[in-house]
């Protein structure tokens, strides 16, 4: 058996760092997308982190976009959840305010989350909600009804070729799953 | 036996150009919307091309099994590259496939286009039914299989839409543009109808949109395009296109069984318009 | 390593093979490990084919026949899983195992112990995935492509076991691909150039490539599914932030290459047959690696096309289709190359000759069918029918499977010295041919006329096409029956009058040809040297 090129000794210890290396790296991956996603914006269809108005954002009044709303309520969740308005017309660079309708009549108090969904795929990086209920998970008790916030705007890079966009949201029960945040989001109303 | 390939080639390219008639029943059919007519000349012209070039590349190839046979005498003929013959059959298909995908870009470009709907109609998939909404007339039901069990077991004899019946249909008026959202409740269904040349998965927490224009009054069926569990091939979709007064008729009688929900929620509705009037007139915000 | 001096030879030619089982468990020998690969791809050729005739005889009536829907869901699971997993890619990698070093001048694998483990992973791998048949509760019953949030929230049990037996099969295929990676590159005999390998080594080399790019991403997407259903997390859930399209695109960024894994050894193989029968070497030798390589590439880049229903934005669905359609370039080049190859030779019609013959009518149909599938607004109607079904079939059965075949036919004399019959060579290929266009081509109309895949009853207008699509299946699955026969009997029976000799075939080139046939247990132990 001829001399190997590199020891056996020496080998093994390369090999090992590599998978150590690969270990920390894929730790490592985690503030690394955080990173990514907040310099590149890539939101995408599961937006529900808060976006920011970028200074000296202009309004587009030459154009209007018409938004339409759209909820659904996933599962068995006995919740009733609409929009207060089917549709809204928006011009791009322009803030604009929706609330959302939930009341639980499950018979006892849950957590739900609502998660958004826009289409047409082109428009959905450039719908930014930057106040919204479904940021965070929504605690109701017993009975309890109440008028659910978003506040967004249209990108005025949005391509001049969209003219209508649908935003949806789903509604989850999230009871077995609650997280360590706040309970609701600024500006819920609640109704007695 | 040497004739037996050149049969069994000749047999089945036969079998593929017989069939240039959308209603013969083994082809995508012609269908009723705006786009299953694009998306038919489409296919044919996809159709068309393969052929095209199954017959040049497989009409030199029966002749060499023919003509260059051993067992004839024949010797090889030593040549075995060419690069101007390389650089042809290289760049001649490529030029076909920029032939056919312009037009697939265009009818691509028509099919993303859902603006301007007159009606917008909300699908939700279930295991394994679908969800109808009628989003700006406040009407929704589900639509179940209508065949019954004892059909499926062969202990009844079989209607001619067996597995494509169910007991409420969707009904749409002709020559108007509906917008379609679909989503799911559960696992990936997909919401197919050939002759509306629509196919659009329905997933779970997420909204797809499509849209149809039917142009002839009927009933058209589909079936679930993604396999979603156990009974994935029982539940059909059946849409009726119908006049626009038919129509109206429709949404009436369903809005009477519809009026004590929806008059519950228009209560509630007013009662939170009225909390967030008196709220915006205090902070002087704004809403639209 | 090639300049090792050669030791060990001269004692082994003395005791040969051990003998028993124990020769077969630790044996580290690539002709013994490609028996092994060959041998067990045989038996789930028709487990796998068994399940397949269950499926047909579902479909036979509109109604229910045999099967419940649930079970029916189970049997097209499995019958893709086997079919993928324990067919094709066992039998390439035997190929493989048998031949590259034969074909390189090079005395074995340059992993030979490694080489014995990838091959007695994958019967682990599918006893844990069978033996899900036998468990209470449904076998994994998604599809061969298993979707979330089907398989994680609404998986039966037995999916944790299908996972498991995914990780053992995707470990298997990238050590093997690794060693054929070092052996190509290290062990080629002097004089053996790169430009001089038989396109099969040059194909097996993409394809090892291939193979370890995405053989992880499956391990990591079915890892994802475990966590999903057990650990908690929402990667594919909606409810937990996640998405069930990200296990979609996971999934086929794996699944793309995947088919091109199980059809470029098969180009390999056709590209050495058809020379050999057409008595002229292949035409545009270079422009059939560049394309091969050129395919893989492409491979990479396109597998949203499996895709384009999901609610894709149109910019994606357009790069898709057109990076799709350009596949069919180096493909077509290869097609014409083949053809040009054969035109003006000097043509005979053996066995091999007619498996290759029939690949290149095949295939060459199932590659216009997926052009047409690229095409985003037809495959709207397309997409989960039965016209993807003919697709795959036609590029996978007489695609894949009949260069498998033509290359056991091509190879068997060299590997054992017998001769196998031609005739029955001849009713297997022609009764397979029947029997495979029969099943397959209705399935295209089918598909059109609006039948989905994967349902156990169907409306009435499409009874006739199904029913003829079963005939088809029997004769075609009985037909193997013919080549079982054929390779027990090469391999078990010595008919002094069957021998083969060295050379086999008239008009074979190749460093193999210049080995005795049967192959003796060791060869090239003294490396040859090529001119």
């Amino acid at each position: 058996m001829s001399k190997p090129r590199i020891s056996h000794k020496r080998l093994t210890l390369i090999l090992m760092c590599g998978v150590v290396f690969m270990f920390i790296f894929c730790y490592l991956l985690v503030p690394f997308y955080q990173l990514i996603c907040k310099k590149t914006g890539f939101n995408g269809k599961g937006a529900i982190s808060a976006a920011k108005v970028a200074p000296g954002m202009q309004i587009d009044y030459s154009r209007k976009i018409k938004v339409d709303f759209a909820t659904t309520i996933n599962g068995a969740l006995s919740f009733k959840f609409l929009p207060l308005q089917r549709h809204l017309e928006i011009h791009p660079g322009e803030v604009k305010l929706i609330y959302f309708y939930a009341e639980n009549t499950t018979g006892k108090e849950m957590t739900v989350q609502a998660i958004p969904s826009i289409t047409p795929m082109d428009a959905a990086r450039f719908l930014k909600k930057t106040e919204c209920f479904c940021f965070t998970q929504q605690y109701f008790f017993k009975n309890e009804k109440a008028d659910m916030p978003v506040y967004f705007f249209v990108d005025p890079a949005i391509s001049k070729d969209i003219k209508e966009i649908t935003l949806s949201y789903t509604l989850f029960d999230v009871t077995h799953y609650k997280k360590n945040q706040p309970h609701y989001a600024k500006g819920r109303i609640d109704l007695r | 036996m040497k004739n037996y390939g050149r049969f069994i080639v000749l047999l089945s390219l036969s079998l593929l150009t017989s069939l240039s008639y959308a209603t013969s029943g083994i082809n995508m059919p012609y269908g009723v919307s705006l786009l299953s007519h694009e998306i038919y000349y489409l296919h044919m012209a996809g159709f068309y091309v393969c052929c095209g070039i199954g017959a040049i590349v497989f009409s030199v190839l029966i002749y060499s099994l023919i003509k260059h046979r051993k067992s004839k005498g024949v010797k090889a003929v030593h040549f075995h590259e060419h690069l101007g013959v390389e650089i042809l059959w290289t760049t001649i298909p490529f030029l076909i496939l920029v032939a056919l995908a312009v037009p697939a870009t265009i009818v691509l470009k028509h099919i993303h286009n859902t603006d301007q709907s007159a009606l917008t109609l909300k699908i939700t998939g279930y295991q394994w039914k679908w969800k109808y909404e009628y989003l700006d007339q406040n009407i929704s039901f589900f639509s179940n299989l209508a065949t019954t069990q004892e059909q499926i077991n062969n202990n009844a004899p079989k209607n001619p839409w067996f597995l494509l019946e169910v007991d409420n249909e969707v009904v749409v008026p002709v020559n108007t543009k509906v917008k379609l959202l679909i989503t799911a409740d559960d696992v990936v269904h997909s919401w197919w109808v050939p002759e509306l040349g629509i196919k659009q998965d329905a997933i779970p927490g997420f909204i797809n949109e499509n849209w149809f224009y039917i142009t002839k009054p009927g009933t058209y069926r589909g079936q679930c395009g993604e396999l979603c569990g156990m009974n994935h091939g029982f539940m059909p979709i059946v849409v009726k296109a119908v006049s626009q007064t038919e129509f109206n008729q429709w949404v009436n009688a369903h809005q009477k069984l519809a009026y004590k929900k929806r008059h519950d929620d228009a209560v509630t509705l007013q009662k939170a318009h009225a909390a967030i009037h008196h709220l915006t007139l205090k902070n002087g915000g704004g809403l639209s | 390593m090639s300049d090792t001096t050669v030791d060990h030879a001269h004692h082994d030619d003395h005791h040969g093979p051990e003998k028993g089982f124990k020769r077969w468990l630790f044996t580290t020998n690539h002709k013994d490990i490609g028996t092994l690969y060959l041998t067990f791809s045989l038996i789930m050729l028709f487990i796998g084919g068994a399940m397949a005739l269950l499926i047909r005889v579902e479909l036979f009536e509109p109604g229910k026949v045999l099967l419940n829907p649930e079970f029916f869901n189970q049997m097209t699971t499995m019958h893709g899983l086997i079919m993928v997993f324990g067919v094709i890619m066992p039998a390439m990698a035997g190929l493989a195992n048998w031949m590259i070093p034969m074909m390189i001048g090079a005395p074995d694998m340059a992993l030979p112990r490694l080489n014995n483990w990838s091959f007695w992973l994958l019967p682990f791998a599918f006893t844990m995935l069978m033996s899900t048949m036998f468990m209470s509760g449904p076998a994994p019953d998604f599809g061969w492509t298993f979707y979330a949030p089907l398989s994680t929230l609404y998986g039966p049990k037995s999916t944790d076991f299908f996972i498991f037996s995914i990780h053992m099969m995707g470990a298997s295929s990238i050590l093997a691909a690794l060693n054929i990676v070092v052996t190509i590159f290290n062990m080629r005999a002097p004089g053996m150039t790169w430009f001089k390998l038989p396109l099969f080594v040059w194909s097996w080399l993409v394809t090892a490539f291939l193979l370890l790019a995405v053989m992880p991403v499956l391990a990591g997407c079915v890892t994802m599914m475990l966590m999903d259903r057990h650990f908690h997390t929402s990667f594919f859930n909606a409810a937990g932030g996640g998405d069930p399209i990200l296990f979609q695109h996971i999934f086929w960024f794996f699944g793309h290459p995947e088919v091109y894994i199980l059809i470029l050894p098969g180009f390999g193989i056709i590209s050495d047959i058809i020379p050999t029968f057409s008595r002229k070497p292949l035409f545009g030798y270079r422009f059939m690696v560049y394309a091969t390589a050129l395919i893989a590439f492409l491979g990479y880049i396109v597998w949203a096309h499996h895709m384009f229903t999901t609610g894709a934005p149109f910019f994606a669905q357009l790069f898709f289709m057109y990076a799709t359609m350009l596949i069919a370039v180096p493909t077509g080049i290869k097609v014409f190359n083949w053809v040009a190859t054969i035109f003006k030779g000097s043509l005979t019609f053996e066995t091999p000759m007619l498996f290759a013959l029939g690949f290149l009518v095949m295939f060459t149909m199932g590659g216009f069918s997926g052009l047409m599938l690229a095409l985003v607004p037809a495959d709207y109607q397309y997409r989960d029918s039965y016209f993807v079904v003919a697709h795959f079939h036609y590029v996978l059965v007489s695609g894949s499977l009949f260069t498998i075949l033509a290359g056991i036919y091509y190879w068997l004399p060299k590997w054992t010295g017998q001769m196998y019959s031609e005739r029955l060579g001849q009713w297997h290929f022609w009764l397979s041919v029947i029997g495979m266009n029969l099943a397959f081509l209705p399935m295209h109309f089918l598909g059109l006329a609006g039948m989905p895949r994967r349902i156990p009853d169907y409306a009435l207008q499409f009874t006739d096409f199904n029913q003829i699509c079963t005939i088809g299946a029997f004769i075609f699955g009985f037909a193997q029956l013919i080549f079982l026969y054929v390779v027990v009997k090469a391999c078990f029976y010595r008919e002094s009058d069957r021998k083969a000799t060295s050379q086999v075939w008239e008009g074979a080139r190749g460093l193999e040809w210049t080995l005795p046939s049967p192959t003796p247990y060791h060869t090239f132990e003294t490396i040859p040297v090529v001119h």
